[in-house]
């Protein structure tokens, strides 16, 4: 889609009509005009220019930039709008930016992939470029110059020649009654020229932030509305047989308690079902719901018991699966014999746990109804709430408030839904909050896998053969109740794409039956394929006696790209053309041979208990190599004094962001490393809040994360994952540089690491 | 009824003595700024200060608060930005934001106690607040510049 071309109201208006209220609801025509209505409250629409969805300039000046993505974190919520400002020539200053609301007209907004820059630097260019050159047009007309003498100087029009001079804001009313320029007409600035992308800014809401006046999900409030704590199944899928809501109603506060069903499979971004308990405040309700006494059918998935299940998933892992990815023969090549390794990897479930819960507020009236709602995907909130209500999604409006944190979890919205199917029973406005409990019992959780590795060493200490075999229940077991197999973009994830100078490699793969609600998790299925891998390649140096970063090169192999559809016939390399995208191992060589450079990798002499690490991994088409230090006392107690992690993200807008996103991937590297892990007892999920369910505190973080990007004018690539896949394996292969012990198992609360 | 005064405003509460303050500043007195993160005193998203000190506010309850000076972060920067907001900003900390209420609220507190703090002694008091974005890197840079240091 061409958001500029389809949607402008102008191009549009030429020939048709004049009046520009008008224009929109024909332009938007009978199935969906109510978002033409919804969506002119929005001060871009309502500027005086306006050629894109994504801006509006008034004739004060102020550029409004419609942020239709969400900020949690990322800083997309000022890396995009800073791309259209740069194009724009517009002063940063002078831009106010605007979170959209749920709209189909700015195309995807589920902020997840790590895709904002990818799929939406070159609208916001256009969108900037466009209104540029309508302005440059508008003045040039005014002094009678031709257009190509004129220029642009940080919001104002210049006309070098006679010193002629128009500032944006004194031009928006001309430029406004010029037709769109095509995309073929604009002229974008040389590099030489930006004043902000590769620049970067700090986040458009640092100083709210700082002062507590940024508004989170969580602080959503409007007159007249209850609060809501729901007691769901502890099981998934399980039904209330009873409760008693005697005791919650005594409960100073508490108003009334209502039920919710239980989701017909599959459950998809449905409501889990249970008992809502209403108060006029969130700490009543919570109280409140405490006295309930449910009583729970707990259906079929009570069977699941995660130590058991973890033996059955090994189990799998030992035996022949469907290959993924076959490249020249494995099985000839291990019967010609050289040293033959093995080993075999295993990573628990996962939680989100971002700091801000579940949270959302909804307002149902006649047939319409409004959400407050902290999510990663407004689109997807009218979509479960359309379905669920049996409203039109044309009928619900998503505000996106900032998300205290997503991490994967804020796409799935059952809990907006939630709030809606509430707000609608009780005829008044409704805010569900979900505990940091039920934010841990009752996640989309990151996979459990098991991964099986075997390769032939051949006379140099080089594979000769690499088979790689994983086991997880899918994400697919979220959409579709036959959902076992694992699909190809899970398998894309540093599966199918190793890009390793063997002959002959295999990545086979086998389904499991989910008994939890699985969702992705920041870098999704690259966490345990990448422990894999580079844990692995790291045990195949140790055994040919080589140094581990020299052995790592060896393995990438010289630079080429990776012909990658050859032997993979299925691989969608993250939603990229290969073109534009390629698997380059050149790229690869880069981030490694930097990080050795800039770590100090070998130059000192480790000391007791000291050691070294090093992995790399492409994912989100980023490339990422990561050096991390590790000291382990006798009592094997852990430090990670420096991390050092070089990027190749292609052109990046916001350095600093950047920094911060890598920096940030350290400790959540560090905590899924160190102690994350989800286990289940009869299919309750064991773990329940930070006691049961630790995260990184600063004593357990990295002391120093060093971020070295390389500079490059590559398409821009992800950078909100792509820091997290190689930090466990370069953490355990420095953990076995320090101490001989390998740890194949996470979390690593789990190992002794002691003397 | 419960008497207190929060951000200097005299206030009392009728309703039930065991409800957390943090309850109370959100819901009741629309003071958003301090978070809830996990109702146990487990992650410091809710820190204010009670009489000069950091407190968790998920777990004080009105009976606890009665009497008190309460400060949120809504108050900090109420005469100008305090230099703890200004560093946050200067070494652009944030990344989500939804920690950083607590965490600065916690570094003013340290700093009031220990105005030159060494490395342990920002770890052992800033060590109660959780960030899962992971700027602690920063926090720790920013708290040292506040305290006139260059990290």
């Amino acid at each position: 889609m061409n958001p500029l071309i389809d949607v402008s109201r102008r191009s549009f208006l030429q020939g048709l009509l004049s009046a520009g209220a008008l224009v929109l609801s024909v332009r938007f025509g009978a199935e969906n005009l109510w978002a033409a209505e919804a969506v002119a409250g929005s001060r871009a629409d309502e500027s005086v220019l306006h050629p894109s969805v994504y801006l509006g300039v008034d004739t004060d000046g102020t550029v409004y930039i419609i942020a239709h993505r969400s900020e949690m974190g990322t800083t997309s919520r000022t890396s995009l709008p800073l791309v259209l400002a740069d194009e724009l020539d517009a002063d940063w200053s002078r831009v106010k930016v605007q979170q959209a609301i749920g709209d189909p007209r700015y195309g995807s907004q589920d902020t997840d992939g790590s895709h904002s820059i990818r799929e939406f630097y070159e609208p916001m260019r256009q969108g900037g470029a466009t209104a540029r050159l309508m302005l440059i047009r508008a003045a040039a007309q005014q002094w009678g110059v031709p257009e190509a003498e004129c220029t642009t100087d940080l919001h104002v029009v210049i006309h070098k020649a006679s010193g002629k001079k128009a500032s944006y804001g004194d031009l928006a009313t001309a430029a406004a009654k010029l037709p769109v320029p095509k995309k073929e007409e604009l002229k974008f600035k040389p590099q030489s020229a930006w004043r902000y992308v590769g620049k970067g800014q700090t986040s458009y809401d640092l100083a709210d932030i700082c002062t507590g006046k940024a508004q989170f999900g969580m602080d959503a409030r409007i007159e007249g509305m209850v609060y809501a704590s729901i007691e769901r199944p502890p099981v998934l899928g399980g039904k209330l047989k009873s409760y008693d809501d005697k005791a919650p109603l005594q409960v100073k506060g508490v108003r009334q308690t209502l039920t919710i069903d239980t989701f017909t499979p599959p459950h998809h971004f449905q409501p889990l079902g249970g008992i809502a308990v209403i108060a006029d405040n969130t700490w009543s309700a919570m109280k409140g719901r405490k006295k309930l006494n449910p009583v729970w059918d707990n259906g079929p998935h009570a069977v699941y018991n995660s130590d058991q299940y973890k033996k059955e998933l090994q189990e799998t892992a030992r035996k022949p699966a469907k290959a993924a990815r076959n490249q020249g023969d494995v099985d000839s090549a291990f019967a010609q014999g050289g040293k033959v390794i093995e080993a075999e990897y295993y990573v628990p479930h996962l939680a989100h746990a971002s700091m801000e819960p579940p949270v959302a507020l909804a307002d149902y009236r006649e047939g319409k109804v409004t959400v407050w709602a902290s999510t990663q995907n407004p689109q997807a909130v009218q979509e479960v709430i359309s379905e669920k209500l049996g409203v039109p999604k044309e009928a619900v409006t998503c505000h996106v408030p900032l998300l205290g944190g997503g991490f994967g979890r804020k796409s799935k919205p059952d809990y907006a839904a939630e709030a809606a199917i509430l707000s609608k029973a009780l005829g008044r406005p409704v805010k569900v909050v979900w505990s940091r409990e039920d934010d841990i019992c009752f996640d989309y959780y990151h996979t459990v896998s098991a991964m099986y590795m075997k390769a032939s060493l051949g006379a140099d200490g080089l594979p000769t053969a690499w088979l790689q075999r994983s086991v997880f229940p899918s994400i697919g077991s979220t959409f579709n109740v036959n959902g076992i197999a694992a699909g190809a973009g899970e398998l894309q994830q540093g599966w199918t794409d190793l890009p390793f100078h063997v002959p002959n490699i295999r990545a086979e793969n086998s389904g499991a039956a989910a008994h939890l609600r699985i969702g992705w998790l920041r870098s999704v299925a690259n966490i345990y394929h990448a422990f894999a891998a580079q844990s692995f390649a790291d045990e195949c140096a140790h055994a040919a006696g080589r140094d581990s970063l020299d052995y790592l090169l060896a393995l990438i192999g010289p630079p080429r790209i990776v012909d990658i559809k050859k032997s993979v016939p299925d691989y969608p390399n993250y939603g990229g053309s290969l073109e534009a995208y390629p698997i380059d191992t050149a790229r690869y060589r880069r981030v490694i041979e930097l990080v050795a450079e800039k770590s100090g990798w070998g130059k000192q002499k480790p000391g007791k208990g000291q050691g070294m690490g090093i992995a790399v991994h492409r994912s989100f088409l980023t490339y990422v190599a990561t050096v991390v230090r590790v000291e382990v006392n006798d009592q094997g107690e852990l430090r990670i004094p420096r991390v050092d992690t070089a990027v190749d993200a292609g052109l990046v807008v916001n350095p600093e962001a950047t920094r911060s996103q890598f920096e940030g991937a350290a400790v959540f590297g560090t905590s899924l490393a160190r102690f994350g892990e989800i286990t289940a007892t009869n299919g309750v999920v064991d773990q329940s809040n930070f006691d049961t369910y630790p995260v990184t505190r600063m004593n357990e973080a990295p002391s120093q994360t060093n971020v070295y990007i390389v500079e490059s004018s590559a398409p821009p690539a992800g950078v909100g994952e792509p820091g997290v896949p190689p930090f466990a394996p370069a953490l355990c292969n420095a953990i076995f540089a320090a101490t001989g012990k390998r740890v194949r198992e996470l979390p690593l609360s789990r190992s002794n690491l002691g003397a | 009824m419960i008497e207190l005064k929060v951000n200097d405003v005299p206030r009392s509460f009728d309703g039930e003595p065991d409800m957390p303050l943090l309850w109370y500043l959100r819901d009741m007195l629309a003071l958003t700024g301090t978070k809830f993160g996990c109702g146990m005193a487990l992650c410091g998203a809710c820190t204010v200060h009670q009489n000069g000190k950091a407190i968790r506010s998920c777990v004080t309850t009105m009976q606890r608060a009665a009497g008190s000076d309460i400060r949120t972060i809504e108050y900090l920067g109420v005469n100008g930005l305090h230099p703890v907001q200004k560093a946050w900003m200067e070494v652009n900390v944030p990344q989500c934001g939804y920690c950083q209420s607590g965490q600065i609220m916690q570094a003013v507190a340290l700093l009031a106690q220990k105005p030159k703090p060494t490395d342990d002694d920002i770890d052992n008091i800033m060590s109660g607040n959780i960030c899962r974005c992971g700027t602690y890197q920063r926090i720790r840079a920013a708290i040292k510049a506040a305290a006139g240091e260059r990290p």
